[in-house]
């Protein structure tokens, strides 16, 4: 019967057996409640039939009523709240373990980056019990990447970079879709995410893996290439801020404004650097808008996330103020 | 006074019968019934776009129609539906012929707006289906920039000019509403007399004159972004496209509330006639639709939990929307309980008033599925979303706009349409809505993304059910078409009130005259005073 | 349609769905105000874009705002605040039923308007001419153009000075689209007036227009410092 009449997504992530618990409850929920309303209004409408002599009693209201139904509904409703909320709460926050892939969608094609530089196009390959964290972009309109067997789906914006997360827990081949409308071909804008054991997962991003070069080298590759370098020195304060050991910090700007240094703030500085200017510097740096493509400011977010401070100048950095 | 007195026996329908005595009317009856046939013909053309778009679905390959073709028809069915018949209905047709009639007025406070109301409908109609002549319009009902705004190569501007236009139509419907109900009341018809129906369409009025113009502005800039680049929604220049779908969200969830509320009006006047009681809980039945109206200003964003907008915002936004789904629960408890110890009639149009209930039941459980944000992200943007508000708009709107249009069709035309063929209309739309949207939930909860042309094979036995359950509902829709038509000449002749019912509207003649009253009625009793007033005297 | 009620008062214009003058002129009243809040809304959009914008982008919205010349923006605010006095001029005249000063304070209305819209001419011209208007043509150089060069602070890329231009033409446009509206509303009414349309006894509509017109003023009263002004804090 199930086979001809599907009602069950497969639960292949961690958030899926929670997600379905809260459907559950909602829809019990809600039986009871079309039950009780529904078998209230049959039962009256028969029992109540307007007979000949028999009048309508009248009934002006019940304060006592009102507030019970008021206040019980209400109740309930904050505990559908509070799961909701604590589960978006961990769809929405990666853990600090993640492997970080990156997406870049445009009309009508998804393009996946491996840390390690494998790319695919509407197919996906994961580990399967790894914590793994996408980094989206748009090259156009708005998109939305949406695995429905892990429960898990987030809209793409062009401009900025959104994320998403999720366990994968059952080996298998499942569903990507675009879930946001894209224009004519929308529904093609579609392919798989392949869950694997982490052992196969390996052996596949190494086949025909020779000479790839990994995300943060082809970004670092693209640094030097750009002349990024030349500013932004590495050992020494160049006339760019140094960018060692900065992601993940706050910068503090010359107009006074503290900005936590995350992938937005990265992508903008490359292609709107008068935007935010570090304080003490002046805002000399060119923009790089139209001369990178998303996948290449990719790779260029990935290598700056990858410079990590040494311990010589991580006080310099820590606080910007003092930097002249 | 103002008129010379009408002939004995004379009433609005028979006062002129030239085309002028109708194209240029000011009458409030007249111009409802302008709208009933032009609302009337989108839905219609609606319903052919909707039809198109089951037959698609009928298998996952896209075989009937190609895929931008199939993109244009929900497209042109999602703005038609929306803005040229939901939106419209029950406000300019019943409200408008029904509001000066049940608060004893002699016509709207602005007869003339009214009609500019209708003819700016028509206007913006007009350009709707010259948008479609040339093409249709292929960017979804709701306008998402960028694609809207730079990434559609189809007649966008126009269709923005039309819904530009049709908005300041719902506009001066609304500031219509308000004015009239405060300030055109018949001596005694205090607040707290005010029928239900009168509540919710002051309620609706409200939405309407706050929301519309917001979403007009937005739509306006889309074209202008399109026209005259300036690109006030374009990522390039650091615009950002969750602007556009903040304002356009700010009007167009409440815009929801202007759709059902005035539905949920009727409901409350059908319940209390055919219990013959008073509606339980008044004041908390009228107050909901006032609630509804502000907290449904305060929830826009919870179409956007995956938008890309802040943790924080979603909780926010998501905790608001359980402040909605309270006083729509009262309304529904409040109209159950009215039936308690009632002498209830099954009509059709209460028939429909319990179809409502049903639908309008599981709308809004459903709607809190939607809100609780963790499994939102999963079902959003999926026929889950699709089914649930269908429910609301297409099971609500709809059921409760033909309850009301059967219920005061004797009063409209003075005939009686036929019985039979109502009960039978009503329990096939409600089966027939049953059956094409439930399966929507569960393949939603699969996992069908919305506005797919293709799907993947698994979705289909869903889909066929669906597209069955669409052919019974279009026969419930063409039924009252039909025999509605036909009770216009042949219908029986039932007099000034046939259901016993108290309203003011009920204390003229059917039809009434022109002048509604022929002496400006004083109010002394509450509203459905079923208690003390047996059989209201057409006296007025 | 509408009758006389009582011989003397010419043409009272009580419309046949109100039971008295004072219920007419309560909703009619009470109808303008309604239409000024949905106005309200309308341009709330486009502030609300303002403000988010330039929350993002202090220093283009600076730069657009250095741009524009505070002289021409200071002369149509007096030339507006001047056409409120004639408007507020005619509504009094017309309560006091004297048909012919009504007629020229509402000339005088037009030509003030008119003015408005020429000086806004001429400075949409010039931004043309500098190519400060978005799309494929625009063109501004914080580092070059004179207004900015010497500002340090209002440093910023291209392209967000042309997303504020887009506001500044959006809502100055659709606020110029309103006066041209009024000063058609304006014209009628004065031929009508000059006909003896109003007098003592019924003069609602050139209210209404008084109060639509002292709208419009408004607006224009917060888009003069939120859009010329902002870049020029130090100066003063």
């Amino acid at each position: 019967m199930l086979k001809y009449f599907p009602i069950w997504p497969d639960q292949a992530s961690t958030f899926a057996g929670n997600v379905d618990a809260l459907y559950v409850f909602l829809v019990l929920v809600s039986v009871v409640m079309f039950v009780l309303i529904g078998a209230a209004a049959i039962t009256f409408a028969v029992i109540y039939r307007r007979r000949p002599g028999v009048e309508a009693t009248p009934i002006e209201g019940s304060t006592i009523l009102e507030l019970t139904w008021s206040i019980i509904p209400f109740i309930v409703m904050m505990i559908i709240f509070g799961w909701g909320a604590a589960i978006f709460f961990e769809e929405r926050t990666p853990p600090r373990d993640s492997v970080e892939m990156y997406a870049v969608a445009k009309q009508w094609m998804w393009k996946f980056e491996h840390p390690e530089g494998q790319r695919e196009i509407n197919e996906l390959h994961v580990p399967m019990g790894r914590n793994i964290k996408i980094i989206m972009t748009s090259q156009d309109v708005i998109h939305s990447l949406y695995f429905p067997a892990l429960r898990v789906k987030q809209d793409v914006l062009p401009g900025r970079y959104t994320t998403l997360w999720f366990n994968a827990t059952k080996v298998g081949e499942y569903h990507l879709f675009c879930a946001e409308y894209c224009g004519t071909q929308h529904s093609n804008m579609i392919g798989k995410i392949v869950v694997m054991q982490p052992a196969e997962y390996e052996l596949w991003l190494n086949g025909g893996n020779n000479g790839r070069t990994s995300l943060v080298s082809t970004g670092q590759k693209l640094f030097t290439e750009l002349g990024c370098s030349t500013c932004h020195k590495s050992d020494v304060q160049g006339r760019g801020p140094m960018l060692a050991g900065v992601f993940g910090k706050q910068q503090l700007l010359q107009d006074g404004r503290l900005v936590k240094v995350d992938e937005d703030y990265v992508r903008e500085s490359i292609l709107n650097p008068q935007a935010k200017i570090v304080s003490g510097f002046q805002p000399i740096m060119p923009t790089f808008q139209g001369q990178v493509t998303e996948e290449q400011l990719v790779s260029l977010v990935a290598y700056v996330k990858s410079l990590k401070a040494d311990a010589s100048t991580t006080t310099a950095q820590a606080t910007p103020g003092q930097v002249k | 006074m103002a008129t010379a007195a009408a002939p004995a026996g004379s009433n609005y329908l028979t006062n002129g019968s030239s085309v002028a005595s109708w194209l240029l009317t000011k009458d409030h009856k007249r111009i409802a019934l302008l709208y009933l046939l032009s609302v009337t013909f989108f839905f219609f053309i609606g319903g052919v776009f909707a039809l198109l778009i089951r037959l698609e679905l009928l298998t996952p390959q896209g075989d009937l129609l190609q895929a931008d073709t199939y993109n244009k028809v929900f497209t042109m069915h999602g703005q038609i539906m929306v803005f040229f018949f939901l939106i419209p209905v029950v406000p300019a047709v019943l409200g408008n012929f029904l509001v000066p009639l049940m608060i004893g007025a002699k016509d709207l406070a602005f007869p003339r707006i009214n009609l500019l109301s209708w003819y700016l409908y028509i206007v913006a109609g007009i350009l709707m289906l010259w948008t479609l002549a040339l093409g249709g319009v292929d960017t979804g009902w709701t306008f998402y920039t960028p694609l809207s705004s730079q990434f559609s190569r189809t007649n966008v501007v126009l269709a923005a000019v039309a819904i530009f236009i049709n908005g300041f139509s719902s506009i001066f419907t609304g500031l219509n509403f308000i004015v009239t109900i405060h300030r055109m009341r018949a001596p005694g018809m205090t607040w707290s007399r005010l029928p239900l129906f009168v509540w919710a369409h002051y309620a609706t009025s409200v939405i309407m004159v706050l929301g519309t113009p917001v979403v007009a502005i937005t739509l306006l800039l889309v074209a202008f972004e399109r026209l005259l680049h300036l690109g006030i929604f374009d990522p390039a220049l650091g615009g950002d496209p969750l602007l556009f779908q903040h304002l356009f969200w700010f009007y167009s969830h409440p815009a929801v509330y202007i759709m059902i509320l005035p539905s949920m009006g009727i409901i409350s006047e059908l319940i209390a006639c055919f219990s013959r009681k008073r509606i339980f809980g008044y004041s908390a039945v009228a107050l909901s639709s006032i609630g509804i109206a502000v907290i449904g200003f305060l929830v826009w964003a919870h179409h956007m939990f995956v938008a890309g907008i802040s943790v924080y915002a979603a909780l926010v936004f998501s905790f608001l929307t359980y402040f909605v789904g309270v006083p729509s629960a009262i309304k529904v408890f409040n109209w159950t309980a009215t039936m308690y110890k009632g002498a209830v009639t099954l009509t059709t149009p209460m028939i429909y008033a319990i179809g409502f209930l049903g639908l309008f039941t599981i709308g809004g459980l459903t709607g809190l599925f939607l809100a609780a944000i963790g499994l939102d992200v999963h079902v959003t943007d999926t026929y889950f979303v699709v089914a649930h508000f269908h429910y609301v708009m297409v099971g609500g709107v709809v059921m409760g706009y033909l309850g009301g249009i059967h219920f005061w069709w004797p009063k409209i035309t003075g005939r009686m349409y036929p019985e039979f063929w109502g009960k039978l209309a009503a329990m096939l739309g409600f089966v027939g809505f049953n059956l094409t949207f439930f399966p929507q939930f569960i393949v939603g909860y699969l996992g069908m993304p919305r506005r797919y042309w293709m799907y993947a094979p698994e979705f289909q036995v869903w889909n066929v059910l669906s597209t069955a359950g669409a052919t019974v509902l279009a026969v419930g829709y063409l039924m009252p078409l039909i025999y509605l038509g036909w009770s216009l000449r042949y219908g029986e002749k039932v007099g000034d009130n046939p259901w016993g019912a108290v309203g003011l509207e009920w204390m003229t003649s059917s039809p009434p005259p022109t002048e509604n009253f022929l002496e400006i009625p004083v109010v002394t009793w509450e509203a459905y005073d079923y208690e003390h007033i047996k059989e209201v005297p057409v006296v007025y | 349609m509408s009758t006389s009620e009582t011989a003397g008062s010419h043409d009272l214009a009580l419309r046949h769905q109100f039971v008295d003058s004072e219920q007419q002129r309560d909703a009619s009243s009470m109808g303008m105000w309604l239409f000024l809040v949905t106005e309200v809304m309308f341009f709330g959009g486009m502030f609300t874009a303002y403000l988010i914008y330039r929350h993002a982008n202090p220093a283009a919205f600076m730069a657009g705002s250095l741009a524009l010349s505070v002289q021409y923006g200071a002369f149509n605010t007096v030339v507006l605040i001047g056409s409120s006095l004639t408007m507020a001029l005619g509504v009094r005249c017309a309560q006091l039923g004297q048909r012919k000063a009504l007629v020229g304070w509402l000339i005088a209305t037009i030509l003030l308007g008119a003015t408005f819209l020429g000086v806004k001419a001429v400075e949409y011209t010039e931004k043309w001419e500098n190519h400060h208007v978005p799309g494929p043509t625009f063109n501004f150089d914080t580092t070059k153009e004179p207004s900015t060069k010497d500002h340090p602070e209002a440093q910023a890329p291209s392209k967000s000075v042309e997303m504020y231009f887009s506001l500044y033409f959006a809502m100055t446009g659709m606020h110029a689209l309103h006066m041209i509206i009024g000063i058609g509303l304006m014209s009628v009414l004065a031929w009508l007036s000059w006909k003896g349309m109003f007098g003592r006894d019924y003069y609602a509509p050139i209210e209404y227009a008084g109060l639509y017109w002292h709208f419009v003023d408004l607006v224009w009263i917060y888009l003069f410092p939120l859009l010329y002004l902002i870049g020029r804090r130090h100066n003063f």
